[in-house]
């Protein structure tokens, strides 16, 4: 349970999406002009995330990784199908985006009208397969782990572009030099904003 | 466009030229920011990094461009994800197999090229109206200007924060002489960390469009 919380807690902060490793950045600079917007694409990705993860982790388990076709039978144990990981996790992200969307206009209708337009591009934003390509690299040892991973991921891109939304709304009042305008200083204010989560770097967890 | 047009005509050569300055893919059309700033910490995966993206574009859409008028427009998001998935799978395994330590380095950056916008943006914007040749070119010149931002960025970054360059085939090289150090010089190893990636890019975007007033938003 602690080693959950470990992994939550150190996605969202110390190895944050969009300050350390600057995926998700397409999305983050274009869907960033308001709060209301942003934090609606930001949901949009804790979600796709939080399902999209742990899919590709059994896909990951089951089929793609050495020796993992075994429960096929004996002549399977030796297969190696990781160099086609790229292709099925990008299948398995499309696919379950898709879903989702169906899911989401169903049941929950006003969610969908506030969603409807991210969800699609959300199949081709880099934290989504970052996400599922970081989990296979760091090898976590459970579903629950990689679930937890995918959450902390999610919920630190979410904290990110809310913020950037946040700072970009008082920024119109600013007298920015001109050719800095837009997006030079979003830019430069996200790098300040990395520093500021570098802090988190010393926690001891 | 008549079949009689030179290859490198003055329009084809804009497919080419544009991108590296009033068109560029990542400080004017804000596109493949994800994978630019990641690699950016030393120049040889840089460089690599703007390589494997060249090949990807060019032949990503070559293809799409020679499908054009087959690919039903419902499906055409996936059916470009599987044509650059599969490139993206090829030039993975050839690092692997070649370059093995700058692959380590790149880790999941070069399965992330699939998502990579430029890619899906010229895909989307330039390879589905245009024949097999401009697009081709069209390829060549964006990558050309993603991976010049690229390059700036990593020799700045790698110079000021470990006084060394790193090229393709010749290793690490000190640039800043021992004796400089002796007077006191340290290096700065906040180059290093993520956040000054942005910090170097918001700067380029600044002197950018400060050199060409038309680029400056309102």
């Amino acid at each position: 349970m602690e080693n959950l919380i470990n992994i939550f807690i150190k996605s969202i902060f110390i190895d944050n999406m969009v300050f350390a490793y600057f995926l998700g950045m397409c999305s983050y600079l274009a869907v960033s002009k308001t709060v209301k917007t942003s934090f609606g694409l930001g949901l949009a990705v804790v979600f796709v995330l939080v399902i999209t993860v742990p899919a590709d982790y059994l896909l990951n388990k089951y089929v793609l990784a050495e020796g993992a076709l075994s429960w096929l039978g004996e002549g399977f144990a030796e297969v190696d199908l990781s160099f086609l990981s790229f292709i099925m996790f990008i299948a398995v992200i499309a696919s379950m985006v898709q879903l989702v969307e169906m899911i989401v206009e169903k049941f929950a209708p006003a969610l969908y009208s506030s969603l409807g337009i991210f969800l699609p591009l959300i199949a081709v934003n880099c934290a989504i397969l970052g996400g599922s390509l970081f989990m296979q690299e760091r090898q976590y040892a459970s579903l629950a782990e990689a679930t937890s991973f995918g959450l902390g991921s999610g919920i630190g891109w979410l904290l990110a572009i809310v913020g950037i939304a946040a700072i970009r709304e008082k920024l119109k009042y600013s007298d920015i030099p001109a050719p800095l305008r837009g997006l030079g200083i979003t830019f430069i204010v996200t790098g300040l904003m990395g520093v500021a989560f570098m802090s988190f770097m010393g926690i001891q967890l | 466009m008549s079949d009689k047009e030179p290859l490198f005509s003055a329009k084809n050569r804009k497919l080419i030229s544009n991108p590296l300055n009033a068109q560029n893919p990542i400080t004017i059309q804000v596109l493949g920011i994800c994978s630019a700033l990641a690699v950016t910490a030393k120049l040889e995966p840089a460089i690599v990094m703007s390589i494997s993206v060249m090949f990807v574009l060019v032949f990503a859409n070559v293809i799409i461009s020679l499908l054009r008028n087959t690919i039903p427009a419902r499906i055409r998001i996936i059916v470009q994800l599987v044509v650059v998935a599969a490139l993206v799978i090829l030039v993975d395994q050839i690092l692997k197999a070649f370059a093995y330590e700058v692959s380590k380095q790149l880790s999941v950056f070069v399965g992330l090229i699939i998502t990579n916008c430029i890619i899906m943006g010229r895909l989307e914007a330039f390879a589905l109206g245009n024949r097999p040749w401009q697009s081709a070119l069209d390829g060549v010149g964006n990558a050309a200007g993603y991976g010049v931002i690229l390059i700036i960025v990593a020799f700045f970054r790698e110079l000021l924060g470990s006084g060394t360059l790193t090229l393709p085939g010749l290793g690490t090289l000190q640039i800043i002489p021992q004796i400089v150090y002796d007077w006191g010089y340290v290096n700065n190893g906040f180059m290093i960390l993520p956040p000054m990636a942005l910090i170097t890019v918001g700067i380029i975007i600044w002197v950018q469009r400060s050199r060409n007033k038309d680029l400056i938003e309102s």
